[in-house]
């Protein structure tokens, strides 16, 4: 009797907190989109302006939440590294199908956020110093310099290539701004034998491994020199001799692939992984679960890198999952993980080369969840002003850029000048231009290839299908194009 | 043979000839296969190439797709086609169409196999036929064996087979037997994919069907043979791509043509080989083309019903009298 007075007592002490909680829109709250963002503490706009941002949505209606939630959320304050009081039950266990487990009588709920998140691995600061205590992988000053420069590249060829789609010279564009740093970074620290699986926002790794701008723009322009023959839309690069495997546009399928592609790696016993990257939504569909699960279980060698930039078109982390992120989730299916600030190259090159060598030498998942923020739109195809606030872009745009802070480390090594970067800069664009005039002007690929590689050998039907198409060209040459060979 | 022994043959021959083959599925292994096709496999070759999987059809069917981009030649076995469902978007999206949209850099040479189509019993989610779903999409290939031979011979072709290829087998055909030739015991037997055979050849009527309903066509047809019809009888075996070249050559012989399946009629084989003579043999047909197929419902559970809503010998009569009105009296 007296005790369930007593945690009546309390539970009505917390539900008075916790109604007051809900009231108030806290910077630290997780229905913030921005809440891996500490440092931020003058962006009272990031909650209280109406983006369809949770927090006001639950701003409205405090106590339906506040009286639903309670109960978890004291047992989440009650709750000091998930310690059991009972210590006289401790040594006794029970068998159960999978294991031993050693029981309680207490009946306690694990709670469903921490009360503090999953620290996050960061090497350098804002300014370009290695912060105290900092372990990582050194780099050296050639290294560093391809990193550097393969940064702006990849920034350069994201800003003209995306221009050229505006002005309709190419249907579709995708950028990866403002997440440089994990496209070149990631690729750095891999070598050329692991075989990468992309969502398709890491063209940076193809960059990196020798891919030309030349090549680039072919596959955008859909010419006779795309190595997809033109069948695929801008930006699904792939290439067999890169080891990066063709860009699907479908989510999250790479996935449960990449277990697939670790398990022939396995058989064959080689000194390599797979690496497959995805954003924050990706992680919501039903194959991040199938192949998380099965990678561990299977045991295979894969690096699984998740882009959590934020966004997934205009539905913010807080609306695609609850959990902290997607670091807690590698622990429910029994894989190593970390999370890393995606905007720190070193981090990211860092923690990749420790991932790489877990997974290969003791063949098993790892899960790295890189921090980061997706500065462009989703794609051509959207105007992200129209869901987030500009400021807010611009911030990570330009106090929070990867490339900038990557940079000033660089200096401060006495690697790179102001010198250096102009001509970089010049070169690249210039390079980038003659490569998309060259693409331009270059002839499509011919009508055989509307057939080919339906399946390894044409059949008939195909055949006879093609033989019509161009009886037909040959009595309306008017009505086809010209540019086109037949 | 029966079929259950002509598929584990096959699988063996195949594991054993390339080490690169390797089956994958819930209960293939310890279990020894939901429907014991692969049975002694896993004693066999062991845990590495007979993998038992979570249930989570499209966990194994995109790791089996990631398997066969990067060089194994996965088979992997759905405990029915419906079930593949879960599994869609792997099998079309990335394994039909990989090699197409990588312009042949990427191919997939993988095989999902299972029972397809109505069993006895098993009601709605277990019973649907998928041969026109499949069939429908360029870049797979789409087996349906009858016989033993068949099963061994178009397994093993499937097997080796670069591109992606859909084999449906039927849960009631497994324990069927059938006499099987010495060739095709040899380890070496294939058939070719795309090429339908004649079962029974004739000269009055043609009926083309695949898998279960080969065995009531070829019982129809001696019930014709009692009338005098005479009835040509095509094992189709191959619905993509479909012998449209036996077919019609059949329909030009005898001049009328009915289609038999078990799956629903709307969208399904039959009207896609009805609109494939219409095309090309038009003159030739003396009536129009009558298809026979399952009841337009989803599969009901009671025996009763479930008779009444796939094709039975009936309603054969009834689709040859329309077609073959010699005896008008006889409807």
């Amino acid at each position: 009797m007296a005790i369930w007075l007593r945690r009546s007592r309390s539970l009505a002490h917390y539900l008075k907190a916790e109604i007051g909680f809900w009231k108030v829109p806290n910077q630290r709250s997780f229905l913030n989109p921005c809440f891996f963002n500490p440092e931020n503490s003058s962006s009272t706009t990031l909650t209280g302006e109406n983006y369809g941002n949770p927090a006001s949505f639950l701003g409205n209606s405090p106590t339906l939440f506040g009286s639903r939630r309670f109960e978890s959320i004291k047992s989440g304050r009650e709750e000091l590294d998930l310690e059991y009081e009972n210590s006289g039950h401790q040594n006794q266990a029970m068998d159960f199908p999978g294991g031993r487990i050693s029981f309680t009588s207490e009946m306690k709920f694990i709670s469903e956020s921490p009360r503090e998140r999953i620290p996050c691995y960061r090497v350098l600061d804002y300014d370009g110093l290695p912060i105290m205590h900092s372990s990582f992988v050194e780099v050296s000053k050639e290294e560093a310099l391809k990193m550097f420069s393969s940064m702006v590249t990849l920034e350069t060829m994201d800003t003209i290539l995306y221009e050229a789609q505006r002005q309709g010279r190419i249907s579709f564009y995708l950028t990866s701004i403002g997440e440089e740093a994990i496209n070149i970074a990631t690729a750095a620290a891999l070598t050329p034998h692991d075989v990468v699986l992309p969502q398709y926002r890491e063209p940076g790794v193809l960059l990196w491994r020798g891919f030309t701008l030349q090549e680039f723009s072919n596959q955008c322009f859909g010419n006779k020199a795309d190595y997809g023959k033109g069948r695929q839309m801008p930006i699904h690069y792939g290439s067999n001799k890169h080891n990066y495997f063709t860009v699907s546009s479908t989510i999250a399928t790479q996935i449960p692939q990449a277990v697939g592609a670790a398990y022939s790696l396995k058989m064959d016993k080689k000194d390599a992984c797979v690496v497959t990257y995805f954003g924050d939504g990706g992680t919501s569909e039903g194959d991040f679960h199938a192949g998380l699960n099965f990678a561990a279980v299977m045991e295979a060698p894969v690096v699984y890198i998740c882009r959590n930039n934020g966004w997934a078109i205009s539905t913010p982390v807080s609306q695609q999952f609850r959990s902290d992120g997607v670091v807690v989730k590698g622990k429910a299916y029994g894989i190593q993980s970390i999370r890393v600030d995606g905007n720190d190259a070193l981090a990211v090159y860092s923690a990749t080369r420790a991932a790489r060598e877990m997974a290969i030498t003791e063949q098993k998942p790892i899960l790295i969840e890189m921090l980061t923020y997706r500065v462009g739109h989703h794609s051509t195809s959207d105007d992200s002003t129209k869901y987030r606030p500009v400021d807010e872009i611009e911030h990570w745009k330009t106090a929070r850029n990867p490339i900038s802070r990557f940079r000033k480390w660089v200096d401060k090594n006495g690697w790179w000048s102001d010198k250096d970067e102009s001509e970089l800069r010049v070169n690249v664009r210039k390079q980038l231009l003659q490569a998309i005039q060259v693409a331009e002007k270059a002839e499509k690929p011919p009508i055989s290839n509307l057939f080919t590689d339906v399946y390894e050998s044409l059949p008939s039907n195909l055949c006879e299908q093609e033989e019509l198409l161009r009886e037909s060209i040959k009595r309306h040459p008017q009505d086809y194009p010209s540019d086109v060979p037949v | 043979m029966t079929v259950r022994d002509a598929l584990n043959s096959a699988l063996d021959e195949e594991m054993s000839a390339d080490p690169k083959v390797f089956l994958m599925g819930e209960e293939v292994g310890e279990y020894q296969g939901a429907y014991k096709i692969s049975k002694g496999l896993l004693e066999k070759y062991g845990p590495d190439r007979v993998l038992d999987t979570p249930i989570t059809e499209a966990g194994f069917a995109g790791i089996g797709v990631g398997a066969a981009y990067y060089g194994l030649r996965p088979i992997v076995e759905f405990m029915t086609f419906n079930f593949s469902m879960q599994a869609i978007d792997h099998i079309i999206n990335s394994a039909a169409k990989s090699n197409y949209m990588s312009a042949g850099q990427i191919n997939v040479p993988i095989v999902f196999r299972g029972p397809n189509g109505a069993a006895a019993g098993v009601g709605a989610q277990h019973s649907q036929c998928y041969a026109a779903w499949f069939g429908a999409c360029p870049g797979l290939k789409v087996l349906a064996p009858y016989s033993s031979e068949d099963a061994r011979g178009l397994l093993k072709a499937a097997i080796r087979d670069p591109d992606p290829v859909v084999f449906l087998e039927n849960e009631l055909l497994y324990g069927e037997s059938f006499p099987i030739s010495a060739e095709a015991l040899d380890s070496s037997f294939c058939l070719p994919i795309g090429k339908a055979k004649i079962e029974r050849e004739g000269k009055d009527v043609t009926i083309t069907a695949f898998s279960k309903m080969v065995g009531y066509a070829l019982k129809a047809s001696e019930i014709l043979a009692k009338e005098g019809i005479s009835a040509e009888v095509i094992n189709l075996r191959s619905i993509r791509p479909l012998d449209t070249a036996t077919i019609n050559a059949s329909v030009r012989k005898t001049n009328r043509l009915v289609t038999v399946e078990e799956g629903f009629p709307q969208h399904g084989v039959g009207a896609e080989i009805c609109a494939s003579v219409i095309e090309e043999s038009f003159i030739y047909l003396d009536a129009p083309v009558e298809r026979i197929a399952g009841a337009d419902v989803p599969m009901p559970y009671a025996a009763n019903l479930e008779r009444m809503a796939v094709p039975q010998h009936s309603s054969f009569e009834l689709g040859f009298c329309v077609v073959v009105p010699t005896k008008p009296n006889q409807c």
